[in-house]
């Protein structure tokens, strides 16, 4: 492992730095799921499943850690979802014999919109972060009926990127695969059995119709997972990706994203007046005492 | 000397919750003791939790403060070398880690070297020991390096040169590194790191690693006991907590002396001089 790491070369196109051992992170995971969750006073977990690998992956896990009779899946779609997405969800469900809740999205978004004319004549990221944040509230809501902690489900590529909701989508208690780009999360997926149907179909958010993750990200997960590996991880400097030969506007592309989205990633800022300040200098650990 | 059977606890101390580890030592010290051990190593701050932050000063105890009474009391039936954060009567904190032995502390070392990149912090909070000594334990002259303390070369040599016959590591070392092809990336580290400092110098390593998680963060595990020739005598599992027994022969290690006289042919006194030319200071007599 030393040795290979020390021999690894930023080249275009060589993925291979990206190969994880699944069996080893899996066995991480399911620890850091029940060991972070017993600290908090859980011992059931719920979580949103949405058809796409990502939470799929993440109910595998949970049901593994908990025991599937302690893991609820939230369904929540809306009307313009991918109908697709809400089947994969439920074979999702069945097939880990978890419970679930399925909660139509609709009303409560359409209620809101209307005095603007529908959802219809609003802009679609808005009303897709609306969303995600209506999700959110329902998760979180549901953690507190059920006494689950909820999980959360934003790779390490969103995540970096930026590509997801602020208290929406990336909000959480617990994130078991926060530190997984996309691409290794594919292969984890894999060893986990998520259905195939599942991990064969193009990532999408699904917050509009015909809404593809690589469109909008305007590259491929491989592109820029790669990119952010060598970047992120390796701490290569954009200049010398450059000179290996990797595309100039992808890699400005994603240090610019990476940086602009900085705000997501960190809590509110609090001005500091006083002599010890929360998110300054009270540094205590989450689990205190735990 | 008889062989000694040495026991690491291989266990995840509550963060901050110093009364629950003690709890948690007495468990353990038990377990140490049918197993027939007379020496049980805990892991780095194994009293206190790791990633303590602002709490390290909150958790602070006087070496020989009422905290510790149950500790020395639980060393009157075996050895114990565990971990707690220090206040120095002057006010600084450091992560120390104490031999108790027979009622009493024995010896303490304070961790040296604070590692303050990444994912560490030491350095913010604690204040940094400046020795290394050997003492009498269990399997004879032992010496004391804390996680970081044994990344540095010049540690397990400086003890080693010492006569010490045993180096101790207790640990609380993040598991990271998750690449195909390999063990986690810092377990190798710390494989190649046991082995080769028992094999070269000719010692028993005590790797003694907690387990559970901090904020996130997990501690993989994987304790073991290397015996002077490099051969693994006990490992803990990754991730789990485990009590890790061996039998160390001090006798073993002089065998492995005569084949294999390192130490002997050591020459301490070219280093010092070495250094001292380097650093401008007086050279020796």
């Amino acid at each position: 492992m030393i040795e290979r790491l020390g021999a690894i070369r930023a080249k275009p196109g060589d993925l291979s730095p990206l190969r994880i051992d699944e069996v080893l992170v899996r066995k991480m995971l399911v620890a850091f799921l029940r060991d972070e969750a017993a600290k908090a006073g859980f011992r059931k977990a719920i979580v949103n499943v949405s058809g796409g690998i990502d939470s799929a992956a993440v109910a595998h896990l949970a049901a593994e850690a908990y025991g599937a009779e302690n893991v609820t899946a939230l369904l929540l779609p809306y009307r313009t979802s991918d109908p697709k997405a809400l089947t994969d969800a439920r074979e999702v469900v069945r097939g880990l014999g978890i419970g679930a809740e399925e909660h139509d999205l609709t009303p409560q978004i359409d209620a809101y919109f209307a005095a603007e004319g529908g959802v219809e004549k609003i802009d679609r990221v808005r009303a897709g972060n609306k969303m995600a944040r209506e999700r959110m509230s329902i998760l979180y809501d549901r953690s507190q009926v059920l006494g689950a902690i909820p999980l959360g489900t934003s790779n390490k590529t969103e995540l970096l990127l930026g590509y997801g909701t602020i208290f929406g989508d990336m909000a959480s208690a617990i994130n078991p695969v926060g530190d997984l780009y996309k691409t290794q999360l594919r292969e984890l997926a894999g060893l986990l059995g998520v259905p195939e149907s599942i991990r064969a179909k193009v990532p999408s958010a699904d917050l509009w119709a015909g809404q593809t993750d690589e469109s909008e990200l305007g590259a491929s997960y491989a592109d820029l997972d790669i990119v952010l590996y060598h970047m992120v991880d390796r701490r290569v400097h954009p200049v010398e990706l450059i000179e290996a030969g990797f595309d100039r506007r992808l890699i400005e592309m994603v240090r610019e994203r990476v940086r602009r989205s900085q705000y997501k990633r960190v809590p509110p800022i609090v001005a500091k007046v006083s002599l010890r300040t929360v998110g300054h200098d009270f540094l205590y650990p989450r689990d205190w005492e735990r | 000397m008889t062989a000694v059977r040495v026991a690491v606890a291989q266990c995840a101390p509550a963060l901050g919750a110093f009364e629950r580890n003690v709890a948690m030592h007495r468990e353990w010290v038990q377990k140490a003791r049918s197993s027939g051990a007379r020496l049980v190593i805990f892991p780095e701050l194994a009293l206190t939790g790791y990633y303590l932050k602002d709490l390290a000063a909150d958790v602070a105890v006087a070496r020989d403060g009422p905290e510790l009474a149950p500790i020395r009391e639980l060393s009157r039936e075996l050895d114990v070398s565990t971990g707690f954060v220090e206040r120095d009567p002057d006010g600084r904190v450091f992560i120390a880690q104490g031999y108790f032995h027979g009622g009493r502390l024995a010896h303490v070392h304070r961790k040296v070297y604070l590692p303050t990149y990444g994912i560490f912090d030491d350095g913010r909070f604690f204040a940094a020991g400046d020795r290394f000594e050997t003492f009498d334990s269990a399997i004879g002259k032992g010496g004391v390096a804390i996680c970081e303390d044994f990344w540095h070369m010049s540690v397990p040599y400086l003890m080693a040169t010492d006569g010490a016959l045993a180096l101790f590591c207790p640990s609380a070392s993040p598991g990271r590194g998750i690449a195909e092809g390999g063990d986690l990336g810092t377990a190798e580290s710390c494989r190649l790191m046991d082995r080769f400092y028992a094999q070269y110098l000719t010692t028993f390593v005590v790797f003694a690693n907690r387990v559970g998680h901090e904020d996130g963060i997990g501690f993989w595990g994987g304790s073991e006991i290397v015996a002077p020739d490099g051969s693994v005598l006990a490992r803990g599992p990754d991730f789990d907590e485990a009590l890790v027994v061996a039998d160390c022969d001090p006798a073993l290690a002089q065998r492995e002396r005569v084949r294999n006289p390192l130490l002997r042919d050591e020459r301490p006194e070219i280093v010092l001089e070495h250094l001292a030319r380097r650093m401008g200071l007086p050279l020796p007599d």
